[in-house]
Parts: C-alpha cells; sequence; structure tokens
C-alpha cells in the first residue's frame, strides 16, 4: 500500500490523493458522463436516421431543411452549440437543469455526424439490391427496412462505434455549463488542491482512457457477430 | 398476354430504344439478342418499369401501363408484380439465407401463410437442385448456385412472366450449363419467358422466337430457324458471325 508521496527525480507524486480522488471522479463517470453519453447518443442516432432517410428521400422542402440542419451542426463547434443552446433556452421560457440541456445538444450534434455515416452506408449498398426486393414486388419503403436498411446498418457500426467513443469524451465540454461529469468533478477536486492538479487532469484522463477501453473491446465483439454473413 | 406498343427510351441524349413494338404470348420463350449497348436489357427492363419508358403502352391482359401519360407509383408496383426477373448478378440478399430469400417475396409482399410459402420454397430449391443448400448464405455459393436461388426467388412469387436479365454472363463457363438446364426445365413446363443471352445455341434450342435488336430498333425478328440459322437482314448476319466465331 503506498500511502505517502513518491518523488522521482524532483517530481513528487501525490499518490494519496489520487487514491482519494479516483472513487469520487470515477463515480461521476459511472452516474453522469456515461448515461449522458448513451442517452444522447440514443437519441443521435434517432435523429440521424430520420435525417438519412429524408436526405435520400425526394421530398424536396425536407430534403433542404435537414440540408441546412446538418451542414450548420457541422460547421459549428460543440462548444458554441453548448453554449447556445443553454442560453437560448431560458430565452423561450424553457426551464430545464443543466443535464437534459446538454442531452439535447449532444443529441443534437450526434444526430447531424451520424446522419452522414447512415446516408453513406444506404447509399454503399448496391443498387441491384434495390431492383431485387422491386422484382419480388416490394414498395419502396418494404425494400428500404427489409433488404436496404439491414445491409447498411452493418456497413455503419464501425464508423458509429468511433463516433460513440467520441462522444464519451466530447461529454466533457458538459462541465462548461455546469454539468457535474467526470471532468467537472475533477476541476472541483484540482481547485482544492491547486499544488497537485496536473496530476488530478492525468487521473481523470486516465479514466477516460479505460471508459473507452472497455467501449472499444466492445465494438470488436459486436462487430465480428455482425459478420456472419459476409465472406472473409 | 403482353404487348408492348411504341416503346421509347432515352438516357440524356443516348436513345437507347426507338419505337419498340412487341407481343409475347402464353407458354412462349422469346430470346433477345443484340450486340453490347443495343437496348436489349433496357427493353427487358422497361418491362417492369425497373426502367420507366419515355413513351409507349407495356400491357397485361388485365392491365396496361401508358407511360406517355404521368404514371402512379402503384401502377408500376402493379405492373411489377407481373414478372418475375433473374439478374446477371443475382442480387440475391446477402444478409439472408437461402430460403429465406426464396420465403421473402411470398411472405413480406403476398402475406401468404408461412408454412405453406416455406413448403413451397422448398419444393421450388428442389427444383433447382439447391434443398440441400436451404440454410447457407449466398456467400457460401457458387456463381451456378446463387444463380439458380435468384430463379427459385423469382418463380415464388408466381409470376406470369420470367425476366431474364443475361443470367449466365456472369458465370464461369464450368457453371453455365447447370443454370441453362434449370430454364431449359422451365421452357418445358410451359413457363413464358423473355431471355436477354448471348448463348445461341440455347437460344436455337428453347426460344419459340428470336428478336433482334441493334441500336433501338429490332431488326429481326421470328422462330430461331429462321433469324438464327437463316437470318435475312446484314446486321443480324455480322452479329451472328462475331458471336460464333469470335477469333476471327
Amino acid at each position: 500500500m503506498l500511502t505517502s508521496n513518491m518523488v522521482f527525480g524532483g517530481i513528487v507524486i501525490p499518490w494519496e490523493l489520487l487514491q482519494q480522488s479516483f472513487w469520487p471522479i470515477l463515480i461521476e463517470g459511472i452516474k453522469v458522463t456515461i448515461p449522458l453519453t448513451l442517452i444522447s447518443f440514443f437519441f443521435g442516432i434517432i435523429i440521424a436516421l430520420i435525417t438519412a432517410l429524408v436526405r435520400i428521400s425526394n421530398i424536396k422542402p425536407l430534403r433542404w431543411i435537414f440540408s441546412v440542419y446538418v451542414s450548420a451542426i457541422r460547421g459549428t463547434p460543440l462548444l458554441v452549440q453548448l453554449f447556445i443552446i443553454f442560453y437560448l433556452l431560458p430565452e423561450l421560457n424553457i426551464m430545464i437543469d443543466p443535464y437534459p440541456t446538454a442531452i439535447i445538444a449532444f443529441s443534437l450534434n450526434v444526430g447531424a455526424y451520424a446522419s452522414e455515416i447512415f446516408r453513406a452506408s444506404i447509399l454503399s449498398v448496391p443498387k441491384g439490391q434495390w431492383e431485387a426486393g422491386f422484382t419480388i414486388g416490394m414498395t419502396y419503403r418494404k425494400t428500404l427496412f427489409r433488404v436496404i436498411l439491414p445491409q447498411a446498418l452493418r456497413v455503419s457500426v464501425p464508423p458509429l462505434s468511433n463516433s460513440f467513443i467520441g462522444l464519451v469524451k466530447e461529454t466533457s465540454l458538459a462541465s462548461q455549463i455546469l454539468v457535474t461529469e467526470l471532468f467537472r468533478k475533477s476541476q472541483q477536486i484540482g481547485a482544492t488542491n491547486l499544488d497537485q492538479i496536473v496530476y488530478i487532469y492525468i487521473l481523470a484522463a486516465f479514466i477516460y482512457w479505460i471508459i473507452c477501453f472497455v467501449l472499444s473491446l466492445a465494438q470488436h465483439r459486436l462487430e465480428r457477430r455482425l459478420d456472419r454473413y459476409t465472406a472473409r | 398476354m403482353l404487348a408492348v406498343k411504341g416503346l421509347k427510351k432515352t438516357f440524356g441524349t443516348n436513345t437507347v430504344l426507338k419505337s419498340i413494338d412487341m407481343q409475347v404470348d402464353k407458354g412462349k420463350v422469346i430470346a433477345i439478342l443484340g450486340p453490347s449497348g443495343s437496348g436489349k436489357t433496357t427493353l427487358l427492363r422497361c418491362l417492369n418499369a425497373l426502367e420507366i419508358p419515355d413513351e409507349g403502352i407495356v400491357g397485361f391482359e388485365d392491365h396496361q401501363v401508358d407511360f406517355s401519360q404521368e404514371v402512379k407509383q402503384q401502377e408500376l408496383i402493379k405492373l411489377r408484380r407481373k414478372s418475375g426477373m433473374v439478374f446477371q448478378s443475382y442480387n440475391l440478399f446477402p444478409h439472408r439465407t437461402v430460403l429465406e430469400n426464396v420465403m421473402e417475396g411470398p411472405i413480406q409482399v403476398q402475406k401468404r401463410d408461412k408454412q405453406t410459402v416455406r413448403a413451397e420454397a422448398i419444393e421450388l430449391l428442389n427444383k433447382v437442385g439447391l434443398k440441400d443448400k436451404k440454410d447457407l448464405y449466398p456467400y457460401q455459393l457458387s456463381g451456378g448456385q446463387q444463380q439458380r436461388v435468384g430463379i427459385a426467388r423469382a418463380l415464388a412469387i408466381k409470376p406470369e412472366l420470367m425476366l431474364f436479365d443475361e443470367p449466365t454472363s456472369a458465370l464461369d463457363p464450368e457453371l453455365i450449363g447447370e443454370v441453362l438446364r434449370v430454364m431449359r426445365d422451365l421452357a418445358s413446363e410451359g413457363w413464358t419467358m423473355v431471355v436477354v443471352t448471348h448463348e445461341i445455341k440455347f437460344a436455337q434450342e428453347i426460344a419459340d422466337e428470336v428478336i433482334f435488336i441493334d441500336g433501338g430498333v429490332i431488326v429481326e425478328q421470328g422462330p430461331p430457324a429462321e433469324v438464327l440459322s437463316h437470318p435475312k437482314e446484314e446486321r443480324t448476319q455480322r452479329f451472328l458471325h462475331r458471336i460464333l466465331n469470335p477469333t476471327e
């Protein structure tokens, strides 16, 4: 058991402080960062799928609206989007906590980026698959849901997993609108231990890393399972 | 059974079909031949509205579509359901097993009873010699086997008309025979078939009528004994000579 500070070539590592801080930071990660990621990703994926389907359809005005949405989100910083939504909602007399505010912002952000993933993977399914659906009598919608989407979703799993892991880290921006998640907790601890603040941030980074490492293992397993109908 | 009148199709500035008339009688096998780029595949794809003609009528006895006017989506779907289609590149659903591929149309589109459809699908797979492959995925099959599943899938919706778009063109030579054998069986069972093909010998053997098409027009048509053995038109003669003597 390491109970006192250790010294390496003049650098003093505050083990005791790190041990004391590990659980409080990790708990905010489990209680706030991970649910924030999961919920935002869930809604983001739904928004993304709708956006992608509208953008490959031929409903002109809707296509235009959704294109503007994707362009605007992709063309502005997430931090700015967070701030705008944080200050915009009260202007509209919508009073909600920072946490749901962050969910709205992250969902809209994921929605725009992931819609491009869906759109590309739908377009990557060969045209012959649409035609095969049509020739056995399927409508556009039936072909889309029975033939095209199952194949497109398989293709979109790796890039979506990347977005998901990216989102875990982006949720740290929620600290800026007062959501006490993993990073804000470490800021708070750091504020009372200013001399050792760099070690607290390294600890926070380490915890993000562990979470993302576990998620990427899950990603590999998912991809292997989905490989069952493709030639190797 | 099917009458086509004044069919025209243009892609951009390229006129692919210039006023095609043709007739398909019940139980007959029509072979469409022609050089590459002649419009033969486009003609076939117009018959089930995979390509939308600019003008002309595609008419079954109980369902006519006039493409000179605005055509509703519903009309196109109704037209499509008259025919089954076999593609050059098979286009099987890669995420479904062989049996599921065959059952998809009857179950999802025709909403028929699952047990009956399953029994029929297995019977169809038996007919094309692939009953024992029913639980495999398409990637586990050879090209010839995939194409035979493609035929079974098209037959499963019980179409009035079977369309074949160069069904053996993507196959290795030694696999062509197994697909042609299945098609020969269908012809002798009385299926009405329109086949775009390069297999002259096969056309000679099973077709009731051969249509030779070039430059978007029907150059010559008639029984294979006339068109293939004694072509009148010079363009037909040249085409047949090229195909039968590829190294000259």
